[in-house]
């Protein structure tokens, strides 16, 4: 095995471990942990100088806030930098604005340590706090707080904001108003390593800044800009999130930045016309020929704009921004080897990092002997939180004539769900 | 045996289904658009507005009750994954 280089690089300066606490602002100290050789993080993505885990400490004449913790793994760099600044018997308050096991992982250590700490969570943060204490959680102080609830350390006062989604359910973001800083955990983070901590200080970690928010925030837009309408109107100075640089220079550039990243990326044309995309590949022409079909028959409608894309000559990336914004999805696979074809799949697969909750769903396809493919994607779409009212469409072989019809009244009754003008039908439990 | 209508607003159909169903059996079948996660009364997924006929739904359970507190419901929001319709007509969309 290699020895690992040693290097003084500014992820590790004064080496990672031993590093001191951090004064952030008054009586505010950085705590966290840095982890400067992760290479890849929660599987979904890639790490090039690694991250950090911040976590803070606020002190009031009265009390003393914990804000989050660190990854377990972590836990006794972080518990020697908290002793660095405050006893135990001193700290009053536990605020965890997310819970994912990146910032929860000394939690269960700290807690052994200071078991008088009242735990401040959203009311979803709780879900989690009950499967991270277990048997243990009826021993804690818990406390559900809501936007406006605030929890006083004397001369220093902590306000909290229901901010879900960005991105788990039990996210929220905590306002120290005296100082004008905002504790956001996940939003405005990004994984970048560098022990000199603050923006106006570390290496250039725009990419990484841009990076996290599409794979992290992107699939709750909707909900990022709930966050920033609660964020935007608070007098800020610094933003403090939980992974990459501290925002204290210019923090308000970066709300603004955030306003730009959840906008659409593609100009918008279709003004009131509801949009239905269809992906197809095909084999011998047979699901083709059925998608201009399906097409066609959509396209009859005024109110919808029809599109039509070979899914074997597209670039993936920017069919994710269009379906990002379409209101109707329609797939069309071929059954080879008793599957849907790798290509559909792969664009399925690539879905995950946008918001397609609510959107219109419907598969259709041509086969020769067995014809699954339609409903395992039909099974996809379901799992991306589409509604998929059509019963997908399967034929075998090359479509006659009147089966082509079939496709044309398949992408007309699509069209009519997605322009909410489909007639009330009634079935039997028995029939589905 | 006791039939009830359940009717999905967002998609416009309406089931004809025996009294004790769950909203989500029927949902998932008919690819309505309420949504389902742990299918066990935990995660709130399947958060589902109760557009008229609540009175029609079995009681919430304390674990519902529970659920649909920490998930911020509104009043006439029920879990899918737990509330059964027990007769007469009931219509439902995503929350």
């Amino acid at each position: 095995m290699t020895p690992r280089a040693t290097l003084d690089l500014p992820q590790m300066a004064g080496a990672a471990d031993a590093m001191q606490p951090v004064p952030v602002a008054d009586r505010v100290h950085w705590v966290g942990a840095l982890d400067p050789d992760l290479r890849n993080f929660d599987i979904i993505l890639r790490t090039a100088n690694g991250t950090s885990y911040n976590a803070y400490v606020v002190r009031g004449s009265t009390g003393v806030a914990v804000i989050d913790t660190v990854k377990q793994e972590f836990t006794e760099p972080f518990l020697k930098r908290l002793e660095a600044v405050a006893r135990y018997d001193e700290l009053t308050t536990l605020v965890l604005n997310h819970l994912e096991p990146d910032h929860t992982g000394a939690v269960p250590e700290l807690l052994r340590r200071a078991p008088h700490l009242e735990i401040c969570v959203s009311p979803r943060g709780v879900q989690v706090l009950r499967a991270l204490l277990k048997d243990r959680f009826d021993d804690y102080a818990v406390r559900i707080v809501r936007t406006g609830d605030t929890v006083s350390l004397g001369d220093q006062t902590l306000r909290f904001l229901t901010t879900p989604y960005v991105h788990w359910p039990d996210t929220q973001c905590t306002h120290l108003q005296d100082q004008r800083l905002l504790f956001t955990c996940d939003l405005f983070g990004c994984h970048f390593c560098d022990a000199r901590l603050f923006n106006d200080r570390v290496g250039d970690f725009r990419f990484s800044f841009e990076y996290y928010f599409e794979h992290i925030m992107r699939p709750f837009k909707a909900y990022v800009v709930a966050a920033l309408d609660l964020i935007e109107p608070l007098d800020i100075a610094m933003i403090a999130p939980s992974h990459g640089p501290i925002l204290r220079a210019h923090p308000r550039q970066y709300i603004t930045h955030y306003r730009r990243l959840v906008k659409s990326r593609l100009a918008s044309e279709v003004g009131d016309q509801k949009t239905l995309l269809i992906f197809y590949v095909s084999a011998y022409g047979a699901t083709s020929m059925m998608a201009g079909a399906i097409y066609e028959g959509a396209a009859e409608n005024p109110d919808v704009r029809a599109s039509l894309f070979d899914l074997q000559i597209g670039e993936f990336t920017p069919f994710v921004d269009l379906i990002e914004e379409a209101d109707a999805l329609v797939f069309g696979s071929p059954t080879i080897n008793g599957d849907a074809v790798k290509t559909v799949w792969d664009l399925l697969a690539g879905l995950v990092d946008i918001d397609t909750k609510g959107k219109l769903g419907a598969a259709f396809g041509s086969y020769g002997w067995t014809g699954e493919a339609v409903q395992m994607v039909e099974g996809r779409l379901q799992g991306l939180k589409m509604r998929v009212p059509e019963k997908g469409l399967k034929i075998k072989l090359h479509p006659t004539d009147a089966e082509l019809e079939d496709c044309r009244d398949f992408g007309r009754r699509l069209a009519a769900h997605l322009t909410g003008r489909m007639q009330p039908r009634e079935v039997d439990f028995a029939d589905l | 045996m006791a039939q009830a209508k359940l009717t999905f607003a967002d998609v416009s159909l309406t089931v004809n289904v025996p009294a004790g169903t769950r909203i989500i059996e029927i949902s998932e079948k008919i690819g309505a658009g309420i949504t389902y996660g742990c299918r066990e009364g935990e995660c709130g997924t399947c958060l589902t507005r109760i557009v008229s006929g609540a009175e029609n739904l079995t009681e919430p359970s304390a674990l519902e009750q529970r659920v649909l507190k920490e998930n911020l419901a509104a009043r006439n929001d029920r879990l899918a994954c737990q509330c059964q319709v027990l007769g007469g007509e009931v219509t439902v969309r995503p929350a």
